[in-house]
């Protein structure tokens, strides 16, 4: 993870990119366990918009959220290109859906911003920094603010 | 082999023998004469001492030296065993329970009570032993060969005769017997006999015949096993013969009958107990108590059944993987299916095995996890004693069936719910001793607990035989806190259901025990949360009966698969009472939108299920659907619709909490033999669901939810 006392500055992370809301995001590799394709889910009674239901990965039942609603940026359409990102954080996995998957990015520890500061106070939590890529900007997802902000949208 | 592991081991070792030390303990109440009974206690303690010395830890060392010096005064006939000393061993044990966790878990114990005990310990002790510097050996504990058995301190001399003559074969495969002999004077005293009598003439001597044969003596304190371990690789190359013929080296026994009593001993040695006992003394306690015979029978031989420790993880990663198997197989069934081969295929038939034999590996898998509900029992004496101290009540503690296997996750989450029953009782369902004398009955009350499988359930009861429930005093209490209408009208049934309510109490007063925030609700919801239930029956004067059903295993349930909306959903048979195709005729709409059943006379509201779960009802047509009659714990019978149901099958329960947290409605999700996941509904849940609040309950419940304090 993104700890700032950990290894040297010049540490290599890796992130893979994708887009969720028209907005550019990723997550660290190693965070990340698998990437499927879109199937659908069995929705779960009583849960927000955000979470689209739970999913049989090999056995275990997993609740996929909807990126993009739970950072508030609209429902996911569906899409053919649209994937699930199965992502673990702790004990905990957990499936995001998401738009595409773009590709993976290789940044020393120094490239990665801290969030700016920006009014929302949930947005700061969701997102440990940005990356600028070319023209673009990379936020970078904390999966554990994706998790315990179980409020629904996030920003 | 890292010290911590050792550590471990030693506590757990010690988690055995203070089983042990309960057992011997409350067997030692039932029979107090009984040597053998006195002798496994001692024994328990003076291991657990040696084990706590070899660790350094002094204050249990000392404790226990304290304890089994009183003991051995007992064992020594110094001192008899009344109630009160015996009341003294119930606390020292418990005392000795605690100083160990609390070496376990590195903290400091207690001094208090331990000084308290640790006093009238020595009461018990003259002058001379309490000067007497206790020294002990430090034991070997053998924890890398046999975790399960502490060798006994003073292990029993016994005395083998072995009988050795070794084929030529032997010699020829390189064995030299006089290693063999070397090996077994490593056990003890060994004394070696040759036997020449078989030495042919010097002129017929072949040096390829094996000729000579050995008598051996072999005084030990090892059991039989031992003696063929040496022998190991040769047992197949000669003639041996092990016999034991005696626990005292100078005792000459009578060949045919003490062997068998023998045999017997030794069979029970790795238990580390019984074994110590000389074999003379059991002789006279015999035969001075013929009434022993029947209670030493009961108990049943704890023999060396051989165990395995592991890990628990890896048991339930095997269950985990037998649980996909099991979805895996009904995958393959359903895909062969569509296949629509022909009835008699060949397929079809391996198929069935391959069924059967996924099933055998799951019941196989899921015994591993079962264990008999004896530690859970015996840790409720100490409760019964804790508390009728604490009130002052007499009571003594029967169970039954401990013997009953239950799932381990089951046993663990029961602890604290069966504790709080239990204080319960002795402090609410018995009375005062002279209360109890007065209307005839034996002053010390008794609290049952049993244990018993039954219909694919598991049977947990505590019996009191105390005053039973003060309906009158409980309907009060209700209408005092609000929790019903003064002018309610509740059977007696409906009355005492009142004490699962949360914020229920009977006691008026804060005593000792109640009090501690803690209600019959938390019961309810923690045997709820293991999918099981309570029930209450009680009989004015006669006692109280409070009955947990549990279901036999957590993993696996037995469900009909049914369709709610457009989704496919499980509900657990075992809440199912019956089902209903509804009659046009029996269906009466009460109010805007309240629907009710007819059933044998008695109206039963139906609930939505699509309605309360937040899905579009497909049709709203009030006689679509199916009825599925369920007894719910809030609102007594409820009918609950459903779309249809599709089938009746063994569904694996897969937690929805380990990656999201709790739904309301839905107890857990399971995989449907298509891949899809299915919900497995709580009817009891869905019911109290008001289909007016969907968006309300959205917040996953933090899953420490249904661990209870």
């Amino acid at each position: 993870m993104l700890d700032a006392n950990e290894g040297p500055t010049e540490a290599q992370f890796e992130f893979i990119t994708f887009s969720a809301g028209n907005q550019s995001f990723c997550l660290e590799i190693t965070q990340i366990r698998e990437i499927r394709r879109w199937t659908p889910v069995t929705r779960l009674p009583h849960t927000p918009d955000d979470v689209l239901g739970v999913m049989n990965l090999r056995g275990a039942v997993i609740p996929i959220f909807d990126l993009s609603a739970r950072f508030g940026l609209g429902q996911t359409s569906d899409n053919e290109r649209n994937v699930v990102i199965v992502a673990a954080c702790g004990d905990t996995t957990i499936g995001l859906l998401v738009e595409s998957v773009s590709e993976i990015l290789s940044v020393n520890k120094s490239a990665i911003q801290e969030t700016p500061d920006i009014k929302s106070e949930a947005a700061r939590q969701a997102i440990l920094g940005v990356i600028s890529v070319g023209d673009n900007v990379v936020r970078v997802v904390n999966l554990d603010a994706v998790l315990d902000n179980d409020r629904g949208a996030v920003v | 082999m890292s010290r911590n592991s050792i550590r471990d081991t030693f506590f757990e070792e010690c988690e055995e023998l203070l089983e042990a030390l309960v057992e011997g303990l409350s067997a030692m109440e039932e029979n107090t004469g009984d040597m053998e009974v006195v002798n496994a206690v001692f024994r328990a303690v003076h291991s657990i001492k040696g084990g706590a010395g070899a660790f350094g830890l002094d204050r249990l060392v000392a404790f226990a030296h304290a304890f089994e010096t009183v003991m051995d005064k007992v064992r020594s006939h110094d001192l008899e065993v009344d109630e009160a000393l015996m009341r003294l061993f119930h606390r020292s044990g418990d005392q000795l329970a605690d100083l160990v966790e609390a070496a376990r878990d590195e903290r400091e114990p207690d001094s208090e009570t331990e000084s308290t005990i640790l006093k009238e310990l020595e009461a018990y002790l003259g002058e001379s032993d309490k000067q007497d510097d206790f020294s002990f050996d430090a034991l070997s504990l053998d924890f890398e060969a046999a975790p399960m058995s502490i060798e006994p301190a003073e292990p029993a001399l016994r005395r083998f005769e072995l009988r050795f003559r070794p084929t030529a074969a032997l010699y020829a495969n390189g064995h030299e017997p006089l290693l063999l002999f070397d090996a077994l004077a490593e056990l003890g005293t060994l004394e070696v006999t040759a036997d020449l009598s078989e030495l042919p003439e010097f002129d017929a001597f072949d040096p390829n015949d094996a000729v000579l044969s050995w008598q051996l003596t072999l005084d030990t304190a090892e059991d039989e096993m031992v003696l063929h371990e040496v022998f190991e690789f040769v047992e197949s190359l000669c003639d041996l013969d092990i016999r034991v013929s005696g626990q005292s080296p100078e005792q000459q026994p009578e060949p045919e009958v003490e062997d068998s009593t023998a045999e017997t001993v030794t069979s029970l040695a790795p238990s580390g107990i019984e074994a110590a006992l000389p074999q003379t003394t059991q002789d006279t306690v015999e035969d001075a108590r013929p009434a022993t015979a029947p209670v030493q029978g009961a108990n049943e031989p704890r023999g060396p059944r051989p165990t395995l420790r592991v890990d628990l993880d890896r048991v339930d990663r095997l269950i985990n993987t037998v649980g996909e198997l099991i979805i895996n197989q009904a995958m393959i069934s359903q895909r062969i299916e569509e296949l629509e081969l022909p009835a008699v295929s060949h397929l079809t038939n391996e198929l069935e095995a391959y069924k059967l034999l996924a099933r055998d590996i799951q019941e196989g898998v899921m015994a591993i996890r079962a264990q008999p509900v004896k530690p859970l029992f015996q840790r409720m004496s100490r409760i019964v004693r804790e508390a009728s101290e604490a009130t002052g009540k007499k009571a003594k503690l029967v169970t039954e069936g401990d013997s009953t296997e239950v799932d381990k996750t089951v046993i663990e989450r029961l602890a604290d719910p069966l504790t709080h029953m239990v204080r319960n009782a002795v402090d609410h369902g018995l009375e005062s001793p002279d209360r109890r004398t007065e209307i005839g009955k034996e002053p010390a009350g008794t609290i049952r607990l049993s244990a018993s499988h039954r219909s694919g359930s598991v049977f947990i009861e505590i019996i009191d035989d105390g005053a039973g429930l003060d309906r009158k005093r409980i309907f009060e209490k209700a209408v005092e806190k609000g929790l019903i209408a003064p002018d309610a009208e509740l059977s007696d049934q409906d009355i005492d259901n009142l004490l699962f309510l949360p914020g229920f109490s009977t006691a008026s007063a804060v005593s000792n025990l109640s009090g501690r925030g803690v209600g019959m609700d938390v019961v309810r919801n923690a045997v709820a949360a293991l999918g099981g239930r309570v029930s209450i029956s009680s009989l004015p004067g006669a006692g109280t009966t409070f009955t947990i059903v549990l279901p036999l295993t957590l993993a696996v349930m037995d469900g009909f698969v049914i369709s709610v909306s457009d989704q496919t959903m499980v509900i657990p048979i075992s809440s199912i009472i019956e089902t209903i195709r509804p009659n046009r005729r029996d269906l009466h709409q009460i109010g805007t939108d309240g629907r009710v059943i007819a059933v044998r006379g008695a109206y039963v509201p139906i609930v939505d299920v699509a309605g309360n779960l937040g899905l579009a009802s497909s049709s709203n047509d009030i006689g679509g659907g199916v009825l599925l009659l369920v007894g719910t714990e809030a609102q007594g019978l409820a009918a609950l619709r459903v779309d249809a149901i599709h089938d009746q099958r063994q569904v694996v329960i897969k937690s929805l909490e380990s990656n999201y947290g709790a739904i309301p409605g839905v107890s857990a999700a399971t995989i449907l033999g298509d891949g899809k996941i299915a919900l497995i509904l709580d009817p009891d849940e869905v019911v109290k669901l008001h289909p007016a609040a969907p968006v309300l309950f959205t917040t996953p419940q933090p899953r420490t939810e249904l661990r209870h304090a």
